[in-house]
This record gives C-alpha cells, structure tokens and sequence, in this order.
C-alpha cells in the first residue's frame, strides 16, 4: 500500500504529438481514484505511464517515496487489470494467478495459499483447474481480478476492465470491485470513459480532456460545482443543457439574472433541475415545445425546443407526467440551479 | 452445397472416388511391383495382385541394399533422410521463431530493414544460389555430413514471415501482462509466446520435415560417400544403372519404404496441423 504521486507527467510522441499535456496529481494511500474523460483524452496513456507500459517523457511518478520513473512494471509494486483481460490462454486459471508469484521467486506452499484465498474472495475456486476459454466473460474479469489481487501489490491499476461485459453484469462487477477495495484499502486508479462507473465507483475523479486535468475531486463535488463546460456536459447523463444568458434574460420577465458573476454568457442547467411544475424558490419560466418523449420506466426524458430558439434541450421527471407530443411546456428553473459559465474561455465563472 | 439430393450424392461420390483412384493407383501398382520378382513387371502384363516375394525383397532392401547398383541399405538412407529431414525442419523452426520474435517484439534500429532481407531471401532458394553455397560448404570442410546437409537449407524466410504474421494477431496486453507478472523477454517468450504458438509450429514441422525429406538436388551435390546417401538419392541411384535390366521390385520397395516417415508425420499431426492452419485461438 502506497501513495502515488504524479509531477508534471507529460508524454510526447514521436513528431510531437503530445498525447499527456503536464499532470499533476497526488492519490493518497488507499483511496480510489477514477480517471474518465472522452477517447483520445490521453487517460490510458497516462495509466499505463504509471504501469510502465508507456515510458515518461517528462516529469516524475512517485509510488510510495520512491521515483519508479525508469523502473520495470514488475519492479514497480503495481498490479493491472486490462480490458481485454489478458489471461494466457495456454495456462489453468491457477496458472494465471500463480504466474506473477511464481517469476517473484514464491514458494509453492505460500504460492498455493494466496491462490486459494483469492480465489475465494472472487468466488472462482471451482474453475481453478480450467482454462480462460472454457469461462464466461464475467468469470474471465474475476480470474484477471484474481491475478492482480494474489500479489498483495501496493497499486492497482485498471484499465477499463468492465467495458467488454453485458450492461447487467457491468453493474453487479462494479459493485463487487468497490467492495473489494474498500475491503483490501489498497491505492487504486481506475480508468473509464463512462462516466456513471466513475461517478460510483471513485473516491475521487480527475475528469481529463485532450490530455489535461480539467477538474479533480469528489464525484458529488464534480457534478455540483463543474469547474467548466467540458465537465459539465461530461459528467451526468442526459447532458447539462446549456443556455445562452441573452436568450434567458429576453424571455424571463424576472431580474434574476443581473447578480450572476461577471463574465457569465452561458448557464448550464441539468436536465433534472428543469420542473414542470414552479417551485417554491425564486425561479425562472421559460417556454418550450415539446418535440419527444422518452418513458423509461422509473423517469421520463422530455427532449423540448425552447420557443422562439432552437435550442435542442433535454429535462428529466420522475413518473410520466400527462404530455403529449407537440404540446407547449412551461418549465420552471430554480435560480440557484443555475451554473454560471463563461463560453469563451468555457469556464465557469465566479469562482 | 447443401442440396441433398441422391443423384447429386452418387454423383459427388463418383467424382470422389475417381480422384482416390487417380492419386492411390500408381502408389498401389509401386506397392505391388516390390511384392513380385525381378523380372515380372518387365514381361508385358503388369500384375495387379500382390505376389510372395514381399519379405525377400523387403528384408533385402532394408539389410544389405543392392550393391551391384551402389546403393547402401535403406535402413541407412532412411535414417539420413530422417536425420536430415528433422534437422532441417527443427532448425528452421527455431531460426525462424526467434527472428520473427525478436521483429515483431523488440524495438531497435534497421528492425524493418532487417525484416526486408530476411523476406527478399525468399527470391534465392538453394537451386538460384547453388554454386556459391556449394563453394562455401566445400570450402568449411562441410561435404559429406550432416552439417553440410542441413545447414544451407535450414534459413527460411517463409516460416519467419508465418511467425511474424502469426505474432501480430497475439494480443500486446498478453505481453504487458507478462511484464507486470515479472516475466523478461526471454521468459515471456518461453512461457507464453512459445505454447500459444504451438499449433503453428506443429503446422510448419510437416510442412518443412517434408521438404526437407524430399530434398534431391543438394544432397546430390555435397554427399559423395555412401554413408551419408538419403532415400531420394538412393532412389534415383537404383534407377540409373542404364545397363541392366532395371529391378523394379527392389526400386518399387525402396519407393513403398520412403513414403513411410512422412506419412507418418503426416498422420502423426494430421489434428495439429489443421488446426494450425486454420484457427486462430486466443
């Protein structure tokens, strides 16, 4: 168990592609630590930098007091869980767990008795003696759990591991892998695109975009506070709408908009902080129509045109509430909901 | 197809049945020929029922060879044909497997230069390149033994090329795993690459234990000594006696002895090949 810490991190590739653009971030022992942004944000290159997969171009990586930049992946007291599993195929799931302790110079007894204790944490004992292409996808993910875990490694480090399951069994594996690191407290990144597993599975997120830290810290934080319009529209689903200040402050017959920060031209309002119904605090009414309507079960998602823009907007209500198709909405939009941003520099304003 | 209809069955049956007939008659009539004496393939009416001398010519064959006609025993030729052969097909193995692994895995400088060379060697077989390789061997002192035998033929850019393709397709997170797990290169090579690549090398042994057994022109050119005379030399040697009458039993023998070994491997690795040949399982 460690701490790892990261100094201006940067990676630049051949013809000067910067793929990771200066990161600067400190995870503390035992805290679990998602890394998501879109593809191409540089989140997997700057987890495999700190693997060793990827050799740093810049700056320095810490895990624990030690500078590891320079060192081997084995020698970095790291252990990874990668997307496509990567079981070897040739090797009993025993093998495959056994494997790491056994080129560490184990011996067989201390061996044979890690195995089985993760092999019972995972619940996978009874395919310890088949091989990874007579297993399931979610059996698969727990063997590659399990190969991680055996060696008690002061990090661990994945790599989209949920990605290639079914939707279900994403869910039941994310849960299980929250358990189980809060259960073992070892340090852990995480890397995702999808910003629902992030939201619930880190202590804190570091929402990256083309190759810089945009916004770290805890997902309730993250999505109550956005630091700017990247993160705002990333984090939460169906995205924040964003509405231009001119065309609010044309339709809403209140003054509710002169004491936003200075600089502001953009608001961000989520989809479930627009009501049909006014509520009891100072609020803005705008009018819309209402060009979709999507039941999905539990919560409806109304995709309006705002009127006289064509603003696409998106609002989320619990229930089904009596619409239809076409239809003129009023919606209602508590003052203090509102997320002030400035367009140009696409952060938010006001501090 | 999957039209099933029963004039369509005896039909692709027929079809079938002539293709066997085509490619098994002359090995049949061969097998024949050794059963009979000397003289009864040269009377005019070809037996086609096997005859009783089987053993006679078979246990001389394999004993004491015919020496009127220079030719060793064929147990002898057998055995360099064998030796010869695996030496052949195990080498390029080898050879080949590592310098596709050290391409495909390891990043240094003229990698795809060196690539480039290895597979333009595919344009010089041994019979473009045979006069210089002839002089090389004779001048290493290599004529007449194993080393001479094998050595030229064992490069081989086709089974590089095979592996290098094969390499490609194995996912580079069984290799960064390997590298968390603590594995070096070599180790990573041993433990992983070698056994997920196992139906291929199985593959390539038959295909190259055959090219190798059916070598004729070099093993001409460097043996000299009996001693070191392989099956398809042996072969040709029976029937060169321009002078006599030649012994069709005894050559027909020698035939039927030569096509054992590969048939063997052949059936040997028959479920191993296919599968190397066609799947891919990762």
């Amino acid at each position: 168990m460690a701490s790892i810490t990261l100094e201006g991190l940067k990676k630049t590739y051949a013809g000067d592609v910067q793929a990771v653009k200066g990161v600067d971030l400190a995870i503390k022992d035992g805290e679990f630590v998602v890394l998501v942004g879109p593809s191409g944000c540089g989140k997997s290159t700057l987890l495999r930098m700190v693997a060793g997969l990827e050799t740093i171009s810049d700056g320095t990586l810490k895990i624990g007091d030690r500078v590891v930049n320079d060192l081997e992946p084995a020698e970095r007291d790291i252990a990874m869980v990668f997307q496509n599993y990567a079981l070897y195929p040739h090797m009993t799931v025993y093998n495959n767990l056994a494997y790491g302790l056994k080129n560490r110079g184990f011996k067989k007894p201390e061996i044979e008795e890690r195995v089985r204790h993760a092999a019972r944490m995972l619940e996978i004992e009874e395919f310890l003696t088949r091989k990874p292409r007579q297993l399931s996808g979610g059996q698969r993910q727990r063997v590659a759990m399990g190969r991680a875990l055996v060696r008690e490694p002061a990090a661990f480090l994945f790599d989209e591991p949920l990605s290639n399951l079914d939707a279900k069994l994403r869910v039941q594996m994310r849960v299980e892998i929250k358990q189980l690191q809060r259960r073992l407290k070892t340090t852990s990144l995480y890397v995702t695109h999808d910003q629902l597993e992030a939201m619930t599975l880190g202590d804190r997120l570091v929402v990256l975009n083309a190759g810089q830290i945009e916004q770290v810290g805890t997902p309730m934080e993250i999505y109550a506070r956005p630091a700017s319009m990247f993160v705002a529209s990333f984090i939460g689903s169906p995205a924040m709408n964003m509405v231009p200040v001119e065309y609010l402050a044309t339709r809403s017959t209140e003054s509710l908009l002169d004491d936003l920060p200075a600089g502001t031209d953009v608001v961000g309002i989520r989809p479930d902080d627009m009501h049909l119904t006014p509520p009891s605090t100072p609020h803005l009414v705008v009018e819309s129509t209402l060009a979709l309507f999507e039941a999905a079960g539990a919560e409806s998602h109304l995709y309006v045109r705002l009127s006289e823009s064509d603003q696409p907007t998106v609002i989320r209500v619990s229930g089904q509430p009596p619409v239809r198709e076409g239809e003129t909405l009023r919606l209602y939009v508590a003052r203090e909901a509102l997320h002030p941003f400035d367009s140009a520099s696409g952060k938010r304003t006001g501090g | 197809m999957v039209e099933n209809r029963r004039f369509l069955n005896v039909l692709t049956h027929l079809v079938l049945i002539i293709g066997v007939l085509v490619v098994a008659f002359p090995v049949y009539v061969a097998f024949i020929a050794s059963t009979h004496e000397a003289g009864a393939f040269v009377r005019g009416v070809i037996p086609l029922t096997p005859g009783d001398h089987f053993w006679a010519t078979y246990s001389q064959m394999l004993g004491s060879g015919w020496q009127v006609a220079g030719a060793p025993p064929v147990w002898l030729m057998l055995a360099n044909s064998t030796i010869m052969a695996l030496a052949i097909a195990f080498g390029k193995i080898t050879i080949s497997i590592l310098s596709a692994f050290a391409i495909v895995y390891f990043r240094f400088r003229f990698r795809l230069l060196a690539f480039w060379i290895i597979f333009i060697t595919l344009m010089l077989p041994v019979e473009v390149r045979i006069i210089p390789t002839y002089a090389v061997v004779a001048n290493l002192g290599m004529l007449n033994s194993y080393a001479g035998l094998t050595l030229p033929l064992i490069a081989s850019a086709t089974a590089t090329f095979l592996f290098r393709q094969f390499f490609m397709t194995v996912p580079e997170e069984l290799m960064e795993a390997s590298r968390v797990d603590g594995a070096g290169p070599m180790k990573f090579f041993k433990d992983i690459l070698l056994p997920v690549s196992i139906t291929n090398i199985a593959a390539l042994f038959v295909i190259m234990f055959i090219y190798g057994w059916v070598q004729y022109l070099w093993p001409l050119l460097v043996t000299t000594q009996e001693d070191f005379y392989t099956i398809v030399l042996g072969i040709k040697r029976l029937m060169a006696s321009s002078d006599r009458v030649p012994a069709w039993n005894l050559i027909m023998a020698t035939v039927t002895l030569a096509m054992v070994p590969p048939v063997m491997v052949v059936l040997l690795m028959q479920k191993l090949f296919v599968k190397g040949l066609t799947e891919t399982e990762k």
